[in-house]
């Protein structure tokens, strides 16, 4: 937490193809319960497979399952960087 | 008594497929009692000869509820409430994502039933050279663990067996079971829930208690829409959670938390690292279809074939059908004396059945069209696309493709929302299809644009000069339908409807080739399902019409009339009868007064104050009781109230002149241009198809939702065509 100054990443602006570990899960409602029942917790590998401009969607692999969500959605995902999938 | 099968797993776990094969062809399709849920229900063979009963849950990636509708899965997994406690669970999986299906697959587990693991895809895994171990799955879950295709059948008889074994077998011993590591202050949460749940619910079964306690700690909310659960389960679980958000802990975090802990522990030692080709094709084939750009393009041209389809494709099958009914109807016309039974038969009970079979051709085409685009795959990539905007809307994607339909004719758009998955979504949809301009109402645009509005050719036929004002009109009728039904669905999605807006947790499943063999059986199920249950509404209707518009059988005749009548029997008696033409216009103009007399025309007669604000007389209350068959039936039956036979259509001269000369008692004309606009924007918006709403009736299950559709519909016809009459009186023109 030493740069809090800087706005934590977010699902929503991770690059298509990186790799993140998520380290919060925002939302409310049943919404959050569904995300975390997908297996959207904290400490879980996330990799973004693509975004699509004409949906606002953004498709997401983890735990080797593929989830689409939307792109206005994802920013309540703060996730923690890893780098580009091989 | 057969024992029950039921088969339960996630959305695109192959699920349904699985049942088709278990149960063969025949299913028997109803409803959950008290929500719209669809139930199907199967026969399966044991392979020893037994017969057992299959029942297909609705997919779903958890137990957990905050619907009804969602409630629907526990209930019959567990057998809670009224529901019967299936002897076997099958928990068909996708071992392509195994992480995520195993998390419903130990919810179900914990609630201590017996169940059989049917790990899906086995072919698929196989050519990805990926291995899941099913003996340490086996180990691990403590039950059965069946590797099987649904798409190919393979492992098929395997999973008959295992369900033999399982079903003749004893419960499996407690300690057998998986249990997800619970840490200290879950476990009170549990310890405090569960004194509260049911006695009913637990079979005094300790760990099934504590099961059903946590999924009612992850289920209840304040604002969940749950009926039925006990007062103190409801209040100790609020207490609970708000106990542990004061203490700063995520309840449902730790609850689902837990259960990926559980997996993700065992997974490296489930299956075999998946390797990144297990998608390569699939995402080549979306880097095009749902590219920006050319994704775009080929979804126009794969809705625009599908629209066309609906259209064109549908037409000499209707026209065949028709074709087929009326002369079934003339041979048996010709078969019986004239007469009140010969009439009753042909214009009421083969007509029914001919308004019921006449949508089948639509129906096959658009289920032929849907069951592909859902089992390839192309579906769940339309509502990813559209969501944006749809959901600008209070829609989800997946109302895309039900609302474009609903431009041909909205009983198979209606029928198409049930791929629709949460209950709201389908409702709201269902409530707004039927805006839209399908094509029974082209013929009375047709009709009335021809009649009151100048061609191109004469004097103000041309709006700048070139366009044309009564092609134009047209297409301000489509736009019309389109903007009021996108505005009454934003209408109802904010009051009616409301909830939070559609959330979008979507899957794209890989492509896959759809089987024939599933394609054929939804269209089947689908049109079979029409013609027993909507049919028989629509029949029955047919038949209350035909009464309502023949009797009383003797009306009045004016004395002038009936003074013709007599000349012409005594004429015909005499040796001299008159000649055909006279005849018949004087059987039209009989026709005519007996269609004014009956009680049909009559409720025409008492609707005209109703209608008059909005510029119509009797004699167009009688067309509208009449198009209440179907839209185009309009037509037909104003041919009958004018005198000029019912063996008219919209471009016939001789009804067009009618409605030209047709003035009030005062000598106004009837239809002037003004009418004819506000008599058009009344059949866009109001529920004019007694077909529509009894498949709403079905749908449903209820008679609210039909009810409140055609009042709904009429109040805003009504003020619309009020606001277009008066307003255009207001304005000055005639």
């Amino acid at each position: 937490m030493a740069r809090a100054s800087t706005p934590p990443m977010t699902l929503a602006r991770l690059p298509v193809s990186e790799t993140a570990v998520l380290t919060r899960v925002g939302g409310h409602g049943s919404y959050r319960r569904r995300l975390l029942e997908l297996g959207f917790l904290p400490g879980t590998e996330v990799t973004v497979v693509r975004r699509v401009g004409i949906g606002d969607v953004l498709e997401v692999e983890l735990r080797g399952s593929r989830i689409s969500l939307r792109i206005s959605e994802a920013e309540s995902l703060s996730v923690q960087p890893r780098g580009r999938a091989s | 008594m057969r024992p029950v099968i039921a088969l339960a797993g996630q959305p695109n776990s192959g699920k349904t497929t699985l049942f088709n094969r278990l149960t063969g062809a025949n299913a028997k399709v109803g409803n959950y009692p008290g929500v719209t849920v669809e139930r199907r229900e199967g026969r399966l063979r044991l392979p020893d000869g037994r017969d057992a009963v299959a029942l297909d849950i609705p997919g779903c990636y958890s137990l957990s509820a905050r619907t009804q509708e969602e409630a629907i899965a526990i209930e019959v997994v567990a057998g809670l409430n009224q529901h019967a406690e299936p002897d076997v669970v099958v928990l068909v999986v996708d071992a392509t994502q195994l992480a995520r299906n195993l998390y419903l697959v130990l919810q179900v587990l914990e609630l201590r039933v017996r169940a059989v693991v049917a790990l899906n895809m086995a072919d698929v895994l196989r050519k990805n050279h990926m291995v899941v171990d099913t003996d340490e799955l086996t180990r691990q879950l403590g039950v059965p663990v069946v590797s099987v295709s649904a798409a190919t059948g393979e492992g098929e008889q395997a999973l008959r067996t295992a369900l033999a074994s399982v079903l003749d077998g004893e419960p499996a011993p407690a300690d057998s079971y998986p249990s997800a590591p619970l840490n200290g202050s879950l476990t009170a949460d549990i310890d405090a829930v569960e004194p509260a749940v049911p006695e009913a619910w637990g079979r005094a079964d300790p760990l099934r208690r504590r099961a059903l306690a946590s999924w009612a700690l992850m289920s209840l909310h304040e604002d969940d829409e749950l009926w039925g659960l006990p007062e103190n389960l409801r209040r100790l679980v609020t207490d609970r959670r708000a106990l542990a958000e004061e203490q700063g802990r995520d309840l449902d975090l730790e609850l689902a938390g837990r259960r990926y802990a559980w997996i993700d522990e065992r997974m490296g030692r489930f299956i075999t690292e998946a390797p990144s080709t297990l998608r390569r094709l699939s995402d080549a084939v979306d880097r095009v279809m749902i590219h920006p750009a050319a994704g775009f393009l080929l979804f126009l041209a794969i809705m625009a074939v599908l629209f066309d389809g609906l259209f064109t494709w549908s037409k000499p099958a209707i026209d065949f059908v028709e074709g087929l009914v009326g002369a079934f109807g003339a041979v048996v016309a010709a078969a019986l004396p004239e007469g009140l039974l010969r009439d009753f038969l042909v214009d009421g009970i083969i007509a029914g059945v001919g308004a019921v079979v006449v949508f089948l051709p639509q129906i096959l085409l658009l289920f032929l069209f849907v069951s592909i685009m859902e089992d390839s795959g192309y579906m769940a990539r339309v509502a990813f696309m559209m969501d944006r905007v749809m959901k600008s809307l209070g829609l989800t994607g997946r109302a895309f493709v039900p609302m474009l339909s609903g431009y041909a004719c909205a009983i198979p758009a209606i029928m198409a929302t049930r791929t629709m998955e949460r209950q709201r979504d389908r409702m709201l949809t269902m409530m707004v299809v039927p805006l839209m301009t399908c094509s029974a109402r082209l013929p009375v645009y047709t009709l009335i644009i021809a009649a009151l509005f100048p061609t191109p050719e004469e004097p103000g036929g041309t709006v700048f000069g070139f366009a044309s004002v009564q092609a134009l009109l047209m297409v301000a009728m489509y736009v019309f339908s389109t903007v009021v039904a996108l505005m009454a669905a934003a209408v109802l999605g904010r009051t009616l409807f409301k909830g939070a807006a559609p959330p979008l947790l979507l899957e794209l499943p890989p492509y896959r080739m759809p089987s024939p063999r599933s394609v054929v059986r939804m269209m089947w199920e689908r049109s079979r399902l029409f013609v027993t249950e909507a049919g028989t509404v629509i029949l029955s209707c047919t038949v209350v019409l035909w009464f309502l518009l023949t009797f009383p059988q003797e009306p009045t005749l004016s004395p002038r009339l009936a003074a013709s009548v007599e000349v012409a029997a005594a004429a015909a008696e005499s040796g001299t009868p008159l000649d055909a033409a006279q005849q018949a216009a004087l059987d039209d103009e009989v026709a005519a007064a007996r269609l004014a007399g009956s009680f049909g025309g009559r409720l025409g007669h008492a609707i005209e104050p109703a209608i008059a604000p909005l510029g119509f007389d009797w004699k167009i209350g009688i067309g509208l009781v009449g198009s209440f068959a179907a839209r185009e039936v309009f037509v037909s039956t104003m041919g009958v109230v004018y005198g000029v036979g019912d063996d008219v259509d919209e471009t016939s001269p001789p009804l067009r002149d009618r409605l030209q000369a047709e003035s009030w008692p005062d000598g106004r004309r009837v239809y002037t241009p003004l009418v004819g606009l506000s008599l058009m924007v009344f059949f866009a918006l109001a529920a004019q198809c007694m077909s529509t709403l009894a498949v709403v009736k079905r749908e449903t299950r209820s008679y609210r939702w039909p009810v409140f559709l055609f009042s709904y519909m009429t109040a805003l016809a009504w003020i619309a065509s009020f606001a277009i009459y008066q307003g255009g009186l207001l304005l000055g023109f005639a």
